[in-house]
């Protein structure tokens, strides 16, 4: 068919049709829906020989096109001629197709702006992961923050057991008291000094559960130092808050 | 303290801060007010840029820092040896429509690219330059992001005001935007 084109350098079929309507230098508030679709359809089926998956979206935008395609092809009713300005049935798609363009523009743009370690260069510092936090740039740690730091855990945990000879029973609730143990007296305690070296897996689930449960009773904080900091766990500002009660049935684990 | 005594310590506080350095915490550390290191900060910019040497005293993120001049860039890289992140177009797009549209839900992100999004979102998560902003009171409670401080950052941007202005279009634009960006590692970094 000869249509010269890297399919691998669409994002997606916005951007595809959009290329296809520039390149036949159609107007866009006039676009020729039957010869777009055509050439639409007929890279899908290039897509197709070279065995490239296509995309669920690739095949909704097909239907789209031939939806309106069939829909320019019957006549108006008359319903429909009263109200006709709104009715141009390519106007959703066109309002989609500038939309897009304005943020692949912007997005063009954003690249064109000075970006750190490319175009300029802020000093760096080793990430000190123990020591004091610094007060200064304390920020509240998100779920992602604190779910990326127990994916890490879970990489250094010890293989699973080959013999395992009995199960022990940990209980989340008891995590909790070791944690606020730990926590006792103190004003902050690191993240890692909650696990043992060579942590298990059962370990880390449990102390994660554990952490989300006393965050989500107010009774302890996570900080963690501006960027990628090492986390810090304040005990809550209030000591005199009396503590729920924290059996495992409450807190819905059984 | 005399305006030559609080520069010379300014200087030496946004030289060694981490992040962007914030008027408040300058006053704070150096016990006078805002209104007295405002004027000491622009003077400082200005004679980094007079001096015209390899630093310029730069407001980002809403705070100040000492940037590289960009023209040091080819070597610097040499010297850091950490290679620049490249952003696939599909990650500047999704940058871009949460940047100018934030808050923002991945279906409102899909729905304007449309492709899906969700590794392009879970990489710009990844490299901080996208965050969580709360949860949409819509049926199913779908996440919404936003853009971080580290956006900023990155970008040299002093807040989210000072973003390039999104420019409406009324016709096409012609092609040649997406070729000089379009590089053949143009589908690394971003997808996962």
């Amino acid at each position: 068919m000869g249509y010269d084109v890297k399919l691998e350098n669409f994002e997606g079929p916005l951007d595809l049709l959009l290329h296809l309507i520039k390149k036949n230098e159609m107007d866009i508030y006039d676009i020729q829906i039957a010869e777009v679709t055509g050439q639409y359809l007929s890279i899908l089926d290039t897509m197709q020989n070279l065995n490239l998956d296509i995309a669920g979206e690739f095949l909704l935008m097909a239907a789209t096109l031939l939806h309106i395609k069939s829909r320019l092809l019957l006549p108006p009713s008359v319903a429909e001629e009263a109200e006709e300005e709104e009715l141009d049935p390519r106007a959703e798609l066109v309002r989609r197709l500038l939309e897009y363009q304005k943020y692949k523009n912007a997005g063009d743009n954003l690249n064109q702006l000075p970006q750190v370690n490319r175009d300029i260069f802020i000093r760096s510092f080793p990430a000190p992961d123990r020591g004091e936090p610094d007060d200064a740039e304390l920020v509240a740690v998100g779920l992602f923050e604190l779910v990326e730091a127990f994916q890490r855990l879970l990489k250094e945990t010890s293989d699973p057991y080959i013999h395992e000879v009995q199960v022990e029973r940990l209980s989340v609730s008891e995590r909790i008291a070791d944690i606020l143990d730990l926590l006792a007296g103190r004003r902050e305690i690191a993240f890692t000094e909650l696990f043992p070296t060579v942590p298990e897996l059962p370990v880390v689930v449990v102390t994660f559960l554990a952490l989300l449960e006393l965050v989500r009773l107010r009774m302890v904080r996570l900080m963690q130092n501006s960027r990628c900091g090492g986390i810090w766990l304040y005990p809550a500002v209030d000591d005199a808050t009396p503590s729920p009660s924290m059996n495992e049935e409450n807190l819905g684990y059984l | 303290m005399d305006t030559s005594e609080l520069s010379k310590h300014i200087e030496a506080l946004i030289f060694v801060s981490e992040t962007p350095l914030r008027i408040d915490r300058i006053a704070e550390i150096l016990e006078t007010d805002r209104a007295t290191v405002r004027p000491i900060i622009d003077a400082l910019a200005l004679r980094y840029a007079t001096v015209d040497g390899g630093l310029r005293l730069e407001e980002v993120s809403e705070g100040f820092q000492l940037r590289t001049i960009p023209a040091s860039a080819p070597y610097l890289q040499q010297l850091v040896r950490t290679r620049p992140f490249r952003f696939s177009r599909a990650a500047l797009e999704t940058l871009a429509i949460i940047a100018y549209r934030q808050p923002v839900t991945r279906a409102e992100v899909e729905y304007l690219r449309g492709v899906d999004s969700g590794g392009v979102v879970k990489t710009l998560l990844e490299k901080q330059l996208v965050r969580i902003l709360g949860k949409k009171d819509v049926p199913g409670r779908p996440l919404m992001y936003g853009t971080s401080r580290d956006f900023l950052e990155f970008f040299g941007l002093r807040d989210l005001a000072s973003l390039p202005t999104l420019k409406e279009f009324s016709e096409l634009a012609p092609e040649s935007l997406d070729s000089g960006l379009t590089t053949a590692d143009d589908h690394e970094g971003s997808e996962d």
